[in-house]
């Protein structure tokens, strides 16, 4: 037994200890090392434009308003005590959860009714339904702005053609938020209609053909064969779409520029209107900073279910 | 269980491709039928109308006596196994077996049930809680099957079901399907662009070429009375020797006159049959298991003649021997122990009995 020890102690390190000469060489010539050596810029750039500023904000949000002074977690006590903030934080998870809804339900639909149209059609369609992404935000939402303007309004001059009575659409807390998600919503749908399109299309033929001889219907088959096949994709958009509507900037600041009363307000404009307009560059980084434990939950929930179905081989 | 019947079948694509060109098929209850031929003969067409995966461009299917023409797959109440199993990736085997009765509101004991004897019967007890995607490739398609049988349908359809698996494993799936066919006895429909395979496993072949049927028949009569060049040179493998020769009437018996001044006596059975083409180009047709070396035996109408053999291929159980006739390739198969070299001249004795002739310009066996 002891010989048997001693034997196999003294031999491990004798069979894989390399020869000193020549050791630099050979962990050059190894793939990993020449990995990191070629993902190296990207780290940089990661590094340079992620992972510092993320560290000068924590750094940023502990100081005092002159930024003079190390005060703690102060800014964030004192932002939790804020009624307005309170408002912030419901009116972001509003915005953010009901347009990622509708986004993904109506991108669903629109993904349906292309992939069920000839491949003719289909393109040209597609190149439509794809404008209101690829314009920039900022710009279309001067044309939603314009739409919804309280004396030139579009919308209301409509209505009043039916002999509704008009809408305060910006100015009425309730329909200004009704406003920036419907925004945001025709903004992002687009999105997700490409996607799904493209998961749609991934999806083989011979499954829905085995589901019909199976004796499923169309609903049944979008239930039980088209849904469970997305649901990866569908996760991932939804993430992906809840991070970026939470960070939301543009379209609110350009429609409502978080008014009436602050009621339409989300992380993203409140820290602007914090930290550059009146000039509190901590608070500001503080609220912003309150993005990242709320999403990091998601996130969690959500790729915890995707590489669960991707070990399963979906 | 039911009949299926087939009457002017026509399938027209898009772009006036004309896949099935009106095909008229019976067949009967229990019965196992394979459809077989070349790639692109419109076989997998002909299944998928049976199927109701494809529109019915002309003519009539009926399944027990019913015309299902207008009636969605899910209500023909049959099954098929596809080329690449089309498994649900994200239901288990179990799930996927049972996702036919669960739609149809079976008792969930019912269900279990069904499975549990189509695992036993497809020895895939073991598997039920995996996903498709921890199989192999014939497991996958056991699972295949067995979602097929747990319906209990009027008929099954096959698409081609073994050609995704290695050659050794086709061979064992072959007789699983036959055993099950022969435990569970549904009619079944069979597509296979593999003779063999069609010839093991039918009651009856059906030799599509061109979006028609050349021929139907039990496998036996196809290979011995086939009644088209095509049939003839599809079914047996090495394919049927095609020789170019004229048919001789000399004092009462007929003569074949072969390239190279090779002449072969016609058996006297044959002769009121072959009489009234006398005289015609002919194709003379033989397999190569009926062109072999000169055996000590008594059987008339045996013909020698000798040639050259240019290559020789040694199979093991029989060696594969290759000589040309003016430009025609003609194999033999020969006892292994007989000593063959390329270039030394051969006899080799022809079988008459089983010989063929075939007009040159209809391409019908006289
Ligand atoms: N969806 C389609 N659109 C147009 N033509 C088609 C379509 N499907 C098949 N065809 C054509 O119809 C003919 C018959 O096709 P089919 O798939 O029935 O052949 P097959 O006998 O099953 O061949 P294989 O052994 O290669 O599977 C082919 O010429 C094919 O090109
Ligand atoms: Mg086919």
């Amino acid at each position: 037994m002891a010989d048997g020890n001693t034997i196999t102690a003294r031999g491990i390190p004798a069979a894989i200890a390399p020869p000193r000469a020549g050791t630099l060489q050979r962990l050059a010539r190894r793939r990993s090392t020449l990995a990191f050596l070629m993902t190296l810029p990207l780290l940089a750039v990661i590094g340079g434009l992620v992972v510092y500023p993320f560290f000068y904000a924590i750094e940023l949000s502990m100081l005092n308003k002159r930024m003079t002074r190390f005060v703690g977690l102060d800014n964030y006590v004192f932002l939790l005590g804020r009624e307005t903030f309170q408002l912030v934080i419901f009116q972001s998870v509003l915005f953010a959860v009901s347009a990622v809804i509708a986004k993904a339900l109506i991108g669903f639909v629109l993904a349906h009714v292309l992939h069920t149209l000839p491949a003719r059609g289909q393109r040209k369609w597609r190149g439509m339904l794809l404008v209101p992404w690829v314009i920039p935000p900022a710009i279309s939402t001067l044309a939603w702005w314009w739409l919804f303007d309280p004396s030139y309004s579009a919308f209301n001059w409509l209505l009043a053609g039916i002999g509704a009575a008009p809408v305060p659409w910006l100015g009425d807390p309730g329909w200004a938020r009704f406003a920036v998600i419907l925004v945001n919503t025709w903004y992002g749908a687009p999105f997700f209609m490409i996607m799904y399109l493209a998961a749609l299309k991934s999806v083989p033929d011979q499954l829905y053909e085995a589901a019909a001889i199976d004796g499923a219907s169309a609903w049944q088959k979008l239930r039980y064969v088209t849904l469970p096949m997305m649901r990866n994709i569908i996760s991932i958009t939804v993430l992906f779409s809840l991070i970026v509507t939470f960070a939301n900037f543009d379209i609110v600041r350009v429609l409502t520029n978080g008014g009436p009363q602050d009621r339409t307000h989300l992380f993203g404009t409140y820290a602007f209107q914090v930290g550059i307009q009146s000039g509190d560059i901590p608070l500001g980084a503080a609220v912003s900073l309150f993005m990242f434990p709320l999403l990091a939950i998601f996130a969690i929930f959500i790729l915890r279910g995707v590489s669960r179905r991707t070990k399963e081989g979906l | 269980m039911a009949q299926v019947s087939l009457r002017r079948l026509v399938k027209k694509y898009e772009g006036d491709v004309q896949a099935v060109k009106g095909i008229d098929l019976e067949i009967a209850d229990h019965e196992f039928v394979v459809l077989v031929g070349p790639s692109g003969c419109g076989k997998s067409t002909t299944l998928r109308m049976i199927a109701g995966l494809e529109d019915i461009t002309d003519g009539e299917i009926a399944i027990g006596g019913v015309v299902v023409n207008d009636i969605p797959p899910r209500d023909r109440d049959i099954a098929m196994v596809f080329q690449n199993y089309a498994l649900y990736p994200h239901m288990t085997v179990f799930e996927n077996m049972a996702f036919g009765l669960t739609l149809r509101r079976f008792p969930k004991d019912e269900i279990r049930r069904r499975v549990d004897n189509a695992a036993r019967i497809l020895d895939i007890g073991e598997l039920l809680d995996r996903k498709p995607k921890a199989l192999s490739g014939g497991q996958r398609q056991r699972v295949a099957m067995g979602r097929a049988i747990v319906r209990d349908p009027k008929v099954f359809l096959f698409d081609e079901p073994l050609s995704n698996l290695d050659a050794k494993l086709r061979v064992q799936m072959r007789t699983e399907i036959k055993k099950v066919h022969q435990t569970v006895k549904t009619t079944t429909v069979y597509v296979t662009h593999d003779q063999v395979e069609a010839m093991t496993l039918a009651d009856r072949v059906v030799v599509m070429n061109n979006g028609i049927i050349e021929q139907v028949g039990p496998p036996q009569e196809l290979y011995h009375n086939p009644t088209t060049k095509f049939v003839a040179g599809f079914i047996g493998s090495p394919a049927m020797n095609f020789i170019p020769a004229r048919l001789e009437n000399g004092a009462g018996a007929l003569r074949l006159h072969l390239p190279e001044g090779i002449v072969l006596p016609v058996p006297p059975e044959r002769t009121k049959r072959y009489a009234p083409h006398a005289g015609q180009e002919v194709l003379f047709g033989l397999r190569p298991e009926h062109l072999t070396e000169e055996k000590p035996t008594d059987k008339a109408n045996i013909a020698t003649f000798q040639v050259r053999p240019e290559v020789i291929e040694p199979m093991g159980m029989e060696t594969l021997v290759h000589f040309w006739l003016q430009g025609t390739e003609v194999s033999a198969r020969l006892d292994p122990a007989v000593p063959a070299e390329v270039g030394r001249p051969l006899t080799l004795a022809a079988d008459m009995n089983r010989m063929h002739l075939i007009d040159p310009r209809t391409e019908r066996v006289l």
